[in-house]
């Protein structure tokens, strides 16, 4: 045995050195005084914890876990899997009825299409939206993500034989947004695809990712639905496939929360699950090309996602929308859009959620593009919601610029 | 009347001068305390903090057994906040002799000690880092007690029932007519104040360091002085003592402390002359650790936070001058039965366990030489802060919800966590973050505590002790310090002084993230402070 040849602990919490960078690159902590700050709910909280689980602090609740504590920590102590795993193990109210629903993307979508202009109809309405923040506490000022009456997954099932007789093949998690609210993206990904001589098949039978479950006290339910989705991206990566996504939070989920929050071993699978967009840039680089229209133009503001940033493939979109003649790009500062999931339905989250993406609404405006550029759904909806301009999956704006 | 006559002076400021003192206080006695430093810098800040079940000292010591166990059952009832009831296991590792487990258990059970012999496969499910390879267990009732807080919270009832205290004072030579010891000459070492205080009973309890006072005194107790080493990890690894199933040896107790853990000691003879400046070896540390990994192997990979020393305070008994016959028993010595010297008792030996049965017996003494007809009551009533049983009541009561620091808080101060019921909002912000200590708590202990220096407000607080190890606090707490005494440069130097001992804890373990974040506290002080 070698002794203390390195050092171990949890989430890796003992190698915090106090250096507070967290503190100040934490979100919540700037526009909510209820929340300890990453630092307090995490390294630190966790040695009190450790003596005794009634130094639990209900208060961690307020965390968005958009994870730019991480992404800040030089020292490699993952500060917000601390908190979540806390969140986990040691509160022990059971999730309320709208919590429930909230995290049941995937289930709520199985629901809701096929009564889907009715159902859409219905959230629109103020009495609908004055109803669920009085008997479910889902704030009255949020817009509900449309769904969709047909799913991508019937979409594309319906060109499956069309889509084999490509040369290269990739399998595609879609996620519940794109298969029960916006399929449209999922079409524009094989367009994509398709324009460099990839077809694009359905993985068998994926499920939610989990991350509306972990966020809401479902941990269970998210393992469970864990293990279903590696077992089956693994029938995927034996046939040697790659499995791209659309979903930042999709990504990050199945990547990083299931081992370090779900203790769910995806260590099979890991490698091969990137974004669409990484997985396009270096089909590009090694010498694959994109034809796009000469009468393009659009001016583009791009917004990295949180979850983006931490997996470190921002750049990827980025480099992707510059490449398209007619686009004028801005890169948008790095804030978060105060969204987070299913945080900002929440009635008591809503004015710190808009307080947070304040700054980001702010510099959207004074850019005035035609359209927002970002890789994920729920920041969509924040920023077309708070600030009116149309909000695009990089993918979807490639898709729309070619030939 | 004369300000500085007491009928009883004690001299020495650890746990059994503390606890002398209140016993004193509560039979009606007028007392003085004086020790030279501060509270508990002896040996009763320098050990485990282990809440002895007596389970170790069974098979040997028997005596010493039962009055472990007597003393820890009272210590649960009159020292709550300070105690926290953890239970532990003396496991048999396959290198060990397993037929002694029975000799053990025997022993235990002829001590009163509730020793129950349990399957090694339920020992790892109620305490998960003990080592695995185990194949025998034993439950006993141990427990960790925080040394600081048990003597801050014994002579604050001593000062609630009128005793005096002065800390950072040194008893320089005793008033002394004829054969009767009528006083104290001290000296200040903050003001450099000297003062004559008068009393017809003067109460040696320095543990230690008790021989260089019986010598300024004119006689000899002779002290053999025994150092032991002890390395705290920067948390929590285990829930319950893990100890060896063993005769008692080297690095074989595992203690969980606060936010802590705590493996030793181990026991090197010294000369007397080191007892003020003890360090641990690399010897030792590496002693420390291999043994350590044997109880729980999770510590050859956790985070080391300090090491540090201390010096058992072994009496060697009167008939037997050469040492062979050491005792870690109580000793009270009379000496004017002994010596001839009236008005001097020597309290002494005996451990951290037995402090208040070391008190009442020296007391009982006191009061006989004073005539003065009172039975102790310090086993039944509560200390300060321990009239209830639990922290979670305690911050229930106090804060409507409270936040992680009010619970810390509440678990430190017990029931005077209600003092610090904050006034305003700057009361609640953190000085300490890694052991959530707040403006409110700091304050109430410079008001009520006796604190002059940094190091002072840490034994009553936790300030400094997390594993940031005062980089963050340190500089925070000096503000207060600063305003609260008025002196901005005295605090200047008590802050380089402060983390200056905070690095001789971490020196012998220097290594790893221990390392790193003396280095960043050392470039945030000299760099960013300009300290």
């Amino acid at each position: 045995m070698k002794l203390q040849e390195y050092t171990t602990s949890a989430h890796n919490f003992e190698e915090c050195m106090k250096c507070t960078v967290c503190t100040a690159y934490c979100p919540v902590l700037q526009v909510n005084p209820l929340y300890p700050g990453p630092k307090q709910a995490g390294p630190d909280g966790e040695r009190l914890r450790l003596k005794d689980p009634y130094f639990f602090n209900y208060a961690l609740k307020y965390c968005l876990n958009c994870k730019r504590c991480e992404v800040a920590c030089p020292s490699g102590v993952k500060v917000a899997d601390l908190i979540q795993s806390a969140r986990i193990k040691y509160d022990t109210h059971p999730p309320k009825l709208r919590d429930q629903m909230l995290a049941s993307t995937d289930f709520m979508g199985k629901l809701a299409r096929p009564f889907a202009p009715i159902v859409n109809a219905v959230t629109d309405l103020g009495v609908t939206k004055k109803t669920l923040d009085m008997v479910l506490d889902i704030d009255h000022r949020r817009t509900f993500p449309k769904y969709s009456g047909r799913s991508f997954e019937g979409w594309l099932k319906r060109r499956s034989k069309e889509q084999a007789a490509f040369p290269e093949q990739v399998a595609y998690f879609h996620g519940c947004y794109v298969n029960y609210n916006y399929p449209q993206l999922g079409k524009d990904l094989v367009k994509v695809l398709n324009a460099l001589g990839v077809g694009v098949q359905l993985l068998d039978d994926e499920k939610c990712c989990g991350i509306a479950m972990i966020a809401n006290g479902m941990a269970r339910e998210a393992a469970k639905h864990a293990q279903h989705n590696v077992d089956v991206l693994g029938k995927a990566v034996s046939r040697g496939l790659k499995v791209v996504t659309t979903s930042s939070t999709c990504t990050l989920t199945m990547r990083d929360e299931y081992p370090e929050l779900l203790k769910v071993d995806n260590s099979a699978v890991r490698d091969s699950l990137l974004m669409a967009t990484r997985f396009i840039y270096e089909k590009l680089e090694q010498g694959a090309t994109l034809k796009f229209r000469a009468d393009y133009h659009k001016k583009v503001a791009y917004h990295t996602p949180c979850h983006l940033e931490k997996l470190g493939w921002g750049v990827f979109s980025e480099r992707l929308l510059r490449m398209i003649p007619g686009v004028e790009f801005t890169m948008l500062a790095s804030n978060c859009c105060g969204m987070s999931g299913t945080y900002g339905f929440k009635k008591e989250n809503y004015e710190a959620s808009q307080a947070i993406g304040a700054p980001l609404f702010e510099q959207i405006k004074a850019v005035n593009p035609d359209v927002v550029a970002c890789d994920c759904e729920t920041c969509k909806w924040q920023i077309e919601m708070s600030t009116g301009y149309p909000v695009m999956n990089p993918i979807s704006i490639l898709a729309e610029a070619l030939e | 009347m004369n300000p500085n006559e007491f009928d009883v002076i004690i001299i020495g400021g650890g746990i059994t001068g503390a606890g002398t003192q209140r016993d004193c206080a509560m039979r009606g006695l007028r007392t003085l305390l004086i020790e030279r430093s501060d509270i508990a810098t002896g040996a009763t800040g320098r050990n485990h903090g282990l809440l002895h079940s007596g389970a170790r000292y069974a098979v040997n010591d028997a005596e010493s057994a039962e009055e472990c166990i007597r003393e820890n059952m009272i210590l649960r009832r009159i020292a709550a906040h300070c105690i926290d009831e953890t239970d532990g296991l003396f496991i048999t590792l396959p290198e060990d002799d397993l037929g002694y487990q029975q000799t053990f258990v025997d022993a235990c059970k002829k001590a009163g000690i509730g020793a129950e012999i349990i399957d090694p496969e339920l020992a790892k499910r109620l305490e998960p880092s003990v080592n695995p390879d185990l194949i025998g267990a034993v439950k006993v009732p141990d427990g960790s007690v925080d040394p600081f807080r048990l003597c801050a919270a014994n002579m604050l009832d001593a000062k609630l029932h009128g005793g005096q205290v002065r800390l950072h004072t040194e008893v320089t030579g005793f008033i002394r007519e004829g054969d009767t010891i009528k006083g104290v000459h001290t000296l200040n070492h903050q003001t450099g104040e000297e003062t004559d205080y008068y009393a017809p009973i003067t109460v040696n309890s320095c543990g230690i360091w008790g021989q260089h006072i019986a010598e300024l005194a004119g006689v000899r107790v002779g002290m053999f002085p025994a150092k032991g080493a002890l390395l705290i990890f920067a948390h929590r690894v285990n829930n319950m003592v893990i100890n060896r199933c063993r005769k008692p040896s080297n690095a074989d107790i595992l203690v969980p402390g606060d936010t802590v853990c705590v493996i030793g000691t181990t026991s090197t003879r010294i000369p007397f002359e080191e007892c003020d400046n003890v360090a641990v070896t690399p010897d030792e540390v590496t002693l420390l650790i291999t043994e350590g990994a044997k109880l729980a192997p999770s510590l050859s990979e956790t985070r080391i936070l300090r090491a540090y020393a201390g010096v058992r305070p072994l009496v060697s008994a009167d008939d037997d001058p050469s040492g062979r016959n050491i005792s870690r028993g109580i000793v009270c010595l009379d000496h004017e039965e002994r010596d001839g010297l009236k008005g001097f008792i020597t309290i002494t030996g005996g451990k951290l366990m037995t402090y208040r049965l070391m008190a009442e017996i020296a007391t009982d003494l006191v009061c006989r030489k004073l005539a003065v007809n009172k039975a102790c009551t310090t086993a039944e009533t509560p200390l300060p802060g321990s009239e209830e049983k639990s922290y979670e009541a305690v911050a229930q009561k106090v804060w409507e919800s409270p936040t992680t620091a009010q619970k810390a808080a509440a678990s430190r101060m017990g029931t005077r966590a209600s003092r610090i019921r904050s006034a305003n909002r700057r009361d609640d912000d953190l000085i300490c973050e890694c052991e959530e200590v707040s403006v409110g708590e700091i304050n109430a202990a410079i008001d009520r505590m006796d604190v002059s220096t940094l190091t002072d407000l840490r034994r009553r607080t936790r300030v400094g002790m997390g594993t940031c190890q005062g980089e963050f606090c340190a500089c925070r707490a000096a503000g207060l310090l600063a305003k609260a005494h008025g002196c901005v440069e005295r605090e200047r130097k008590d802050l380089a002084d402060f983390l200056q001992e905070r690095w001789k804890g971490n020196f012998p373990i220097g290594w790893g993230d221990t390392l790193r974040e003396a280095e960043y506290t050392q470039w945030i002080y000299k760099h960013v402070l300009g300290l």
